[in-house]
């Protein structure tokens, strides 16, 4: 009578005990794995981008020959696939914005960093982060409906819709970017180095340009490559306000004329190509040409991107 | 005096540099919400798109957004907060752990029209979703991957060591310590980076472009394989691809689309600010 009793006392305070702590520790495990799985899958995801990229573009690759893929001609329903108009395209528009945006950029950076009074810092950063937020169809639906116009009068061309336009455009979506890199790069120089250059009797303005921006250029040339990348994959912006003629940029005034980039080809032409087809491989294709620039250029900027965190990034 | 007089001509034009950032930033919201005010009313928020579009409302195109933030989050949310714990918490600095830095920078990187392609290729035909409400935010998900992860974990790096020294003192596991004590105090930070990151998945057009969007759908969608309109994309069609458009309207999808998204960078910034000013630590 009393034996049973007992057992069960030492079962009821026994068996929840021990089965609540190894399931704790299976649940422990299993969570910990989970955390682990999560944590590696973004490498996993841009190996699958890649692959279906290349799954789906390579044929391309296969069924045009490289004198037709790097030629002049971009005319898919007679068969022509020349990635040359849209690969000088992109690197006109591209080009063309940051030099807009690297100077207006540094010097922000520059002014909020070193000059600004704590008011002007408090409107310009917030402002700075508003303009990140816009959505590129808006921008692009700005500079359509309102930039374009401007140009078109102010140049006396047939078209607002230029490369220029474009440029204008991505310069200040690459503006964010910029400045926000390069804010980084003029922060992370000593003070010792300021007080340095006051110390020996140069003012602000020569302690600026001759000491501290000298001090941060690696980090401003990663902010221009930062900025180079999120241009040259800027799609919406972009197609809404170049006018899309895919036609090689070499004349002079190439940058006052249409253009059309990788980008607004593939978003432009998708929809309509059949499945399979060779026009839906070559748009994969180009696909695959934007993934390596910036892939190569996030490669070249990540280390710097790193040794930011080093240093403690939230501020 | 020379070299003075340099530097006063020099910060002057600092500061006409950063006005010439700002002022165009302020034109396009003046003249996006100038423009498309008259629009906004009961009927232009609440009703579908009549007339070829160029009457009635955009309803489906905002119940579309919601829907594809919303199954953004249902997919971006665990993957990127767990993510951010593992980098944050349990990863040793090995090669294994830079390769996911650098995985996450490049995700970063990616033009938004190769999310685009790479949805269609692998949701919308190979896992044979179709153009559909999940492979669109699928899409859209992995995109806003790398914000989500970069700030929860800037976030969950920013309580003290202590923190965790103190609950493991306390007898409780790695785990315990991290749902009970850090992630609580990381929470504001962690939701502010969600919304920034889904704050760009709303605005995007490209990855929706052949992944969910429909041109002209004058109804909600029904489930989540089917297609749906969205703000930004309607606001390409209708900018672009209907001749004859009113302009009211079209400032009007604008300014719906630029509010719900300057909403919700602003409830970041708000949630942000407030969260530094009342931490102890």
């Amino acid at each position: 009578m009393l034996i049973p009793t007992r057992l069960a006392r030492l079962r009821k305070i026994r068996r929840p005990r021990s089965s609540s702590v190894s399931w704790g520790r299976w649940t422990e495990f299993l969570i910990e794995s989970l955390i682990r799985i999560l944590g590696l899958s973004t490498i996993g995801f841009v190996l699958l981008i890649f692959l279906f990229l290349l799954k789906e573009g390579v044929p391309v690759f296969l069924r045009v020959t490289p004198a037709n893929l790097f030629g002049a001609r971009w005319y898919p329903t007679f068969d022509l696939f020349g990635t040359m108009p849209l690969l000088l395209g992109s690197v006109l528009v591209t080009v063309t914005a940051i030099a807009i945006a690297l100077p207006l950029g540094v010097a922000t950076a520059v002014f909020v960093r070193e000059v600004a009074p704590g008011w002007a810092r408090e409107i310009l950063k917030p402002m700075i982060e508003v303009l990140a937020g816009i959505p590129s169809v808006v921008l692009g639906f700005f500079g359509m409906t309102l930039v374009a116009p401007l140009i078109r009068t102010t140049l006396g061309a047939p078209t607002g819709l230029t490369a220029f336009t474009g440029a204008l455009i991505l310069a200040y979506m690459s503006l964010p970017t910029i400045i926000s890199v390069a804010e980084d790069a003029l922060d992370a120089v000593p003070k010792s180095y300021r007080d340095a250059g006051l110390a020996m009797g140069a003012t602000q303005w020569q302690t600026i340009w001759r000491v501290v921006v000298p001090a941060a250029r690696s980090g401003i040339i990663t902010a221009v490559m930062l900025g180079m990348g999120r241009a040259i994959g800027e799609t919406m912006a972009v197609m809404m306000v170049t006018g899309n003629a895919a036609r090689l940029p070499l004349s002079l005034d190439a940058i006052f004329r249409p253009v059309r980039t990788m980008t607004a080809t593939i978003a432009a032409e998708m929809g309509e190509v059949a499945q399979g087809s060779t026009h839906y491989h070559a748009l994969f294709g180009i696909g695959i040409i934007l993934f390596l620039v910036t892939f190569v250029i996030n490669l070249v900027a990540a280390p710097a991107i790193f040794a930011k965190r080093r240093r403690g990034g939230l501020r | 005096m020379n070299r003075f007089l340099e530097q006063r001509v020099g910060f002057a034009m600092l500061s006409l540099a950063a006005l010439a950032v700002v002022a165009p930033i302020l034109l396009v919201i003046g003249a996006i919400v100038v423009r498309g005010i008259g629009a906004i009313n009961w009927e232009f928020l609440t009703a579908v798109p009549r007339s070829g579009m160029k009457a009635g409302g955009i309803f489906p195109a905002i119940v579309g957004t919601l829907v594809l933030i919303l199954g953004t989050s249902l997919a971006a949310i665990p993957i990127g907060v767990g993510g951010a714990i593992y980098l944050s918490e349990y990863a040793r600095d090995t090669w294994l752990t830079r390769a996911i830095r650098l995985a996450i920078v490049n995700l970063a990187g990616i033009p938004s029209v190769v999310y685009g392609l790479f949805g269609l290729g692998l949701f919308v035909l190979f896992l044979q979703f179709g153009t559909s409400i999940v492979a669109g935010s699928l899409t859209l998900a992995i995109m806003t991957l790398p914000v989500i992860i970069s700030t929860a974990e800037e976030a969950l790096r920013a309580v003290p060591t202590e923190f965790r020294t103190v609950s493991a003192s306390l007898g409780g596991t790695r785990w315990q310590g991290i749902r009970r004590v850090v992630l609580p105090q990381a929470l504001p930070g962690i939701i502010t980076g969600v919304i920034l990151g889904l704050l760009r998945a709303a605005g995007e057009t490209a990855p929706i472009l052949f992944t969910v969007a429909a041109f002209f759908l004058p109804r909600l969608p029904q489930s989540a394989f089917d297609q749906t309109m969205a703000l930004p994309y309607h606001l390409y069609v209708i900018s672009t691809q209907v001749p004859g458009m009113p302009p009211q309207i079209q400032y009007g999808t604008a300014l719906v689309l630029l509010a719900l998204v300057l909403s919700l960078n602003v409830i970041a910034t708000m949630i942000r600010s407030s969260f530094r000013r009342r931490r102890q630590w």
